[in-house]
């Protein structure tokens, strides 16, 4: 099967730093895959290259065969490959209801429909995803005003209003309540079956992207350390070395 | 809902009033027709300050370049007065358009303070533009044709005409607000990298967003030229110490980011400041400048904002 996005010895550096060394991986269509490594191995920055949001020094990025490392971050997401942030981020001087009917695919913002209200479809559709993910209640209150979790989810509802195609996913469990992580891991789930969206998640609990990822790539200063499935990944000396220290 | 038949009725009450000003007050229609005017200059300003987030200094821009334009009209074209002047006026909201579309494309990527530097110096640029330009009279500036009717009609049918102009753009703006328009102004300004993060085209509604503030701008400063009789460069055209500071204050004295803030702004500041300068006279400038520092200071969310906080389940306003 064609990966739906193949990333390619992509190199990013900072200055000196080399936040990201030759860094290769693949992703197939409907896949869950995951994205591991210690604070500052290049998770987010690879994130960063993937979405436009700087330019690579080097390498290919292929979104659905297009080459997309030459494009912008509105560019890319207008082709379906969305993410949401580490650091969430909503509009949070507007209502939750008004965060998620502006986030419809840009494709229903033209010139002409943009001056006018929301359709009924989309207010439906937007109280179907917020109750998804369990902010129904919630739905009038300025999204500013939601606990940092709560953020999350709403961000999470956000992305899959404007109906992506992929989805990357900085620690969506950063922040939740830990009772609530199995909901939430069980929601991913659906969303990858149901709305056949292809996730890669960057996330610092084991125990969830263990149970989460069909596979896993893990980085290491930068470079691509190890990658496999997650039992394989689990008993990997490089790995355990990379995150508790060598011995 | 006491809150719908309570608003309409106010409404009314205000469109009557304002109609009826002219015959009740006609010794006040020149300071009511200069009221109308700084409702659309803190309306227009809100647009982009308010609603999309971006402090503009710049925008008496479009005021300038639309009171030359129909000017220039009225002086070139060879039409009658009313003809000439109607034309002129919509002439002037066309340059003024352009001009918003021209540079929203170079200065709505400035983001921040910076944007907000960048816009001051367009005013100031513009005005030394105009006062060096002998076809628009230079320093001298310029003089609109004579109103042709008879004495004191010319202050009634100014009064209209700004009436008029802040009837059409009230309205305008809250139907642009009420659509998904508005929400596309208010995501810029809670978080454009999210905006654009979704994919949203920033650049093309920021842009949208320039251009109808620019639009009405210019129709104001063909009617204010005409109104004043007289246009200098500096002075009146690209005043930016005086209506170009007056815009962004009266929006935020009123409560920014709401429709009826800067309505309400535009009436406490034009009112103070006139009495300001009947009864403080020689101390007016300082008693303004004073003003300023209190509504900054004492009003940072404005007097809307601040009703809000104090009250908010009585949310006055209808808009947003």
């Amino acid at each position: 099967m064609t990966p739906i996005l193949e990333v390619q010895r992509v190199r990013k550096a900072f200055g000196g730093l080399v936040a990201n060394k030759d860094v290769s991986l693949r992703v197939p269509a409907g896949g869950i895959f995951g994205l591991i490594g210690p604070n500052g191995s290049g998770k987010t920055t690879l994130f960063n290259s993937i979405v436009g949001h700087h330019p690579i020094d080097a390498g290919s990025i292929r979104f659905q065969g297009r080459e997309i490392s030459r494009l912008r971050v509105p560019e890319i997401a207008r082709l379906g490959l969305l993410r949401t942030f580490q650091q969430t981020r909503i509009y949070g001087g507007m209502t939750c209801l008004q965060n998620m009917v502006i986030s419809v695919s840009p494709a229903e913002l033209g010139w002409r429909s943009m001056f006018r209200r929301s359709p009924p479809g989309d207010l439906r559709k937007a109280e179907d995803l917020l109750e998804f993910v369990g902010l129904h209640a919630k739905r009038h209150l300025r999204a500013g005003d939601l606990s940092f979790g709560q953020q999350k989810l709403l961000e999470f509802a956000m992305a899959l209003m404007s109906g992506p195609r992929m989805l990357l996913l900085d620690e969506p469990t950063a922040g939740i309540n830990p009772t609530l992580i199995n909901g939430l891991l069980e929601r991913l789930r659906r969303v990858n079956r149901q709305f056949g969206i292809t996730l890669l998640v960057i996330e610092h609990n084991m125990r969830v992207i263990m149970d989460l990822a069909e596979y896993i790539y893990c980085l290491a200063h930068g470079e691509l350390l190890a990658e496999g499935k997650p039992e394989q990944i689990q008993k990997d000396p490089r790995v355990l070395d990379a995150y508790l220290g060598a011995r | 809902m006491r809150g719908a038949a309570g608003r309409r009725l106010l409404l009314g009450g205000i469109v009557a009033l304002a109609l009826l000003a002219p015959v009740l007050v006609p010794a006040y229609r020149n300071q009511l027709s200069l009221l109308w005017v700084m409702i659309v200059f803190a309306l227009t300003w809100d647009l982009l300050g308010g609603q999309m987030g971006y402090n503009s200094f710049g925008n008496v821009l479009f005021f300038g370049v639309g009171m030359y334009a129909c000017a220039l009209v009225q002086r070139d074209a060879g039409l009658g007065y009313q003809a000439g002047l109607f034309l002129g006026i919509g002439a002037g909201a066309l340059a003024a358009v352009a001009a918003a579309a021209l540079l929203g494309s170079g200065m709505l990527g400035l983001r921040g303070h910076y944007f907000a530097i960048g816009t001051l110096g367009l005013g100031i640029a513009a005005g030394e533009l105009a006062g060096g330009w002998d076809f628009v009279g230079a320093g001298g500036g310029m003089v609109p044709p004579l109103f042709p009717g008879e004495l004191g009609g010319r202050e009634t049918f100014f009064y209209y005409l700004c009436f008029a102009l802040a009837a059409t753009t009230f309205p305008f703006l809250r139907w642009l607000y009420a659509g998904r328009f508005g929400l596309l102004l208010n995501a810029i300004r809670d978080d454009e990298d999210k905006a654009e993060a979704m994919g949203l085209r920033t650049t093309r509604y920021k842009t949208a967003a320039w251009c109808i503030s620019a639009f009405f701008l210019g129709l104001s400063g063909g009617v204010v030229g005409n109104l004043l009789g007289f246009i200098d460069p500096r002075e009146v055209a690209f005043a930016g110490s005086t209506f170009g500071v007056w815009m962004v204050l009266m929006a935020i004295l009123g409560g920014k980011g709401t429709l009826w803030g800067p309505v309400l702004g535009a009436v406490v500041f034009h009112v103070t400041k006139e009495l300001f300068w009947t009864y403080l006279l020689g101390w007016q400038r300082v008693a303004l400048g004073l003003l300023i520092v209190v509504i900054v200071v004492f009003f940072p969310v404005g007097i809307l904002g601040w009703v809000r906080e104090r009250w908010p389940e009585r949310a006055p306003g209808g808009g947003r």
